[in-house]
């Protein structure tokens, strides 16, 4: 029998931006997703996430791409794993490269998600590619005014209590709405915990 | 059952045998980007098992062939070729409905993004993007023009082999692959510090092969070329 084993991982280069991220750029060509998420007619409370990706020098990465991927307010995927099947007309993906912002950073307008129903607390996955990542990486972002279900979330209990705060975005309730900040360290004393999911 | 395979998750995990590590020194940029501390075991949960799905109401006509969708007033320059195969999971089992976006540099190794200063012409004839949905076989296939070397900044008179950047989604978030497609018989593959940087075992798996099937009488060369992602360990059908 044939052994059919993983494709290797391939680093996404720095030209990524006109073939996955084209309308964001500029570029004469459709996107699958940009940083909206959330429709007129989502349900949910609506969150800005901000963040930038740093080096190992602590300089904002300007060539990084983040995907993020998460429940609707009612914690529903929309996929045909999730029995319980979201109807909302909300995807809950979105996708950015840092090349467009002045300050290099994501923002992704969505809505914040509800818990899964499985113990987890609150939280949207986040991918992250780059020139310079070989193999893309995996991260969460958890919500700081919920506390209580951080508290009790299982994946979270899983990393060093000293290095749990890298997977918390802050809450800030401001004239522009709630901005949720988180921003993403490659390397040094705040270095972002990365999962091998 | 693939050893590889652990019942304790719900999916395959990530074959670190297969993929290149997060710091490989030869390929500079990594030295700064990459993480230093261990990646931290996640068991797959519904988050990671679910993924966005896009079908084939994502594509637009000629989206699959980037010898016309980015045609102005005439044919791109360059050797015409197809790329085509089927996406698999690891026990070889069709992935249809998966999304796959490529983008590459034109036949002279010169990439339209506007950040590319390669002094190498480009063409009023081609973008260099495009799309398409696996069908029911998990097949795939798209038109395109040879893409060319192009040199980079890595180290001293560094070039990349011609490659095609691949991007799939796969039936969950841990399917999610991005990846570059290597023509057999490049020089250049010897010397790249990108392609050395995937486990000796595993590099052979970039390389697209050479078919005379897949090859178009009178109009293009074929190339085959496999994919192979993660996916659930078990399908509803099999409990
Ligand atoms: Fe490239």
């Amino acid at each position: 029998m044939a052994d059919f084993k993983q494709t290797p991982s391939q680093t996404v280069g720095p030209y990524f931006a006109y073939g996955l991220t084209a309308k964001q750029y500029g570029y004469p060509q459709t996107s699958i997703a940009e940083g909206v998420l959330a429709g007129d007619d989502t349900e949910g409370e609506r969150i800005t996430l901000i963040g930038r990706v740093l080096d190992g020098e602590g300089k904002p990465i300007p060539d990084a791409m983040v995907e993020i991927w998460q429940a609707d307010a009612q914690g529903r995927y929309a996929h045909t794993a999730d029995p319980r099947g979201s109807n909302s007309t909300f995807v809950g993906f979105g996708r950015l490269g840092t090349g467009t912002d002045p300050q290099n950073r994501f923002l992704f307008q969505t809505v914040k998600p509800g818990a899964v129903g499985d113990g987890q607390a609150p939280h949207i996955t986040l991918i992250l590619f780059m020139r310079g990542l070989l193999t893309h990486l995996y991260t969460r972002v958890y919500f700081s005014d919920e506390a209580d279900a951080n508290a009790a979330d299982p994946v979270l209990a899983a990393v060093s209590e000293d290095r749990r705060d890298t997977l918390v975005a802050a809450r800030e309730d401001g004239a522009q709405g709630v901005v949720y900040r988180i921003d993403i360290h490659m390397q040094g004393p705040c270095e972002t915990v990365f999962f091998d999911a | 059952m693939p050893s590889r395979e652990s019942s304790a998750t719900g999916y395959t995990r990530r074959d670190w045998g297969s993929h290149p590590p997060l710091i490989h020194p030869d390929y500079k940029s990594t030295v700064l980007r990459g993480p230093t501390k261990p990646l931290v075991p996640l068991p797959a949960g519904l988050t990671e098992m679910t993924g966005p799905v896009y079908g084939h109401e994502a594509l637009a006509p000629h989206d699959a062939d980037l010898t016309r969708n980015g045609a102005r007033n005439g044919e791109p320059v360059g050797e015409r070729i197809i790329i085509t195969g089927r996406v698999l999971d690891e026990r070889g089992r069709a992935v249809p409905n998966a999304l796959i976006e490529i983008w590459q540099a034109n036949a002279a190794g010169r990439y339209v993004h506007a950040a590319d200063q390669h002094a190498a012409p480009l063409d009023p004839n081609f973008f260099g993007g495009g799309r398409c949905v696996t069908d029911q076989d998990g097949r795939y296939r798209f038109y395109t023009i040879k893409p060319g070397a192009y040199p980079w900044p890595n180290h001293f008179n560094a070039w990349r082999p011609n490659h095609i950047h691949l991007s799939l989604f796969g039936t969950g978030f841990l399917s999610r692959l991005v990846t570059q497609l290597y023509f057999p018989g490049d020089p250049l593959l010897d010397l790249d510090p990108i392609f050395l940087g995937t486990p000796a075992a595993a590099r052979e798996r970039l390389i697209a092969r050479f078919s005379i099937d897949a090859t178009e009488e009178g109009f293009a060369l074929g190339y085959e070329f496999d994919i192979v992602l993660r996916g659930p360990l078990s399908t509803p059908m099999e409990g």
